[in-house]
């Protein structure tokens, strides 16, 4: 189970987001991924292992060809973290509202 | 009393954004992020959990260290302040314990119009922009929309 620290650590590289973008339009094989980055297939291949290992791309085979396509799941997992996030500094921030009133009401009494 | 509720937005694939608005000045504000004391009575996260450690070195390359507890665990998260501007602004890095290979850039703003303070709240999860202290051109791009936001939330208050 890709955790999201994988999923962040995925997307904190600009051609892995480029890959992503690209994949978005439909799979695409390691040689079709190489021409628009103009990067070695190695260095595409190493990328799609990140990816692959986040949980956020997929391969299938296909004679010789393992086209990669994007994996929805690995999205819905960040859209659940961001919400629990979300929500955690909601209530952080109502406590701050509670504490500030708080503040207010002793600079007042001096 | 909450004034407006909290807006989270992700201006970039690496970058979360929460604004939210208080009704109290800026001073206070600041001080309720900036004081130990203070801020273990607020940023204690989720239901059930408590902040029995908090430690605040104040200054630029100064240390903090945070420190949650709940019934079955705990969980640490510490950095170092790089910016500091007075009520204004801080700049610093974050790691939790238990991702210790991730470290996060977090950048607060602090803003009063009218006796409210908005903080923005945006954290960096771009590794190569953490490690090398720079936000690259996407972000600044996506902050600048934010702040016209910002702005444009600002204007609508009385």
């Amino acid at each position: 189970m890709p955790s999201l620290d994988h999923i962040f650590h995925a997307l904190s590289d600009p051609t892995r987001r480029a890959i992503l973008t690209r994949l978005m339009e439909g799979e695409a094989t390691v040689d079709e991924l190489c021409k628009p980055f103009n990067v070695s297939q190695p260095s595409i291949s190493r990328h799609l292992k990140v990816l692959e290992e986040a949980g956020m791309i997929s391969a299938r085979i296909a004679g010789t060809a393992r086209p990669r396509r994007i994996e929805p799941a690995a999205f819905g997992a960040i859209a659940d973290w961001l919400g629990r996030y979300r929500a955690v500094w909601e209530d952080n921030y109502m406590r701050l509202d509670g504490l500030l009133d708080d503040l207010k009401d002793k600079d007042g009494k001096q | 009393m909450t004034l407006t509720p909290l807006t989270m937005t992700t201006p970039t694939e690496t970058t979360i954004e929460i604004v939210r608005r208080f009704n109290a000045p800026k001073a206070h504000v600041w001080r309720a992020h900036t004081d130990p004391d203070l801020v273990k009575r607020w940023l204690t996260g989720p239901p059930g959990h408590r902040m029995p450690e908090c430690e605040i070195d104040l200054r630029v390359g100064g240390k903090y260290r945070y420190v949650w507890e709940w019934a079955d665990g705990r969980m640490v998260a510490s950095g170092v302040f790089r910016e500091i501007e007075p009520e204004t602004q801080l700049l610093l890095t974050e790691v939790f314990d238990v991702f210790p290979d991730n470290e996060t850039l977090v950048e607060q703003r602090f803003a009063e119009r009218n006796g409210q303070t908005t903080v923005t709240m945006s954290l960096h999860y771009d590794s190569k922009a953490t490690r090398d202290g720079v936000l690259q051109s996407p972000m600044e791009e996506g902050l600048e929309a934010s702040y016209q936001n910002l702005d444009a939330t600002l204007a609508e208050v009385p």
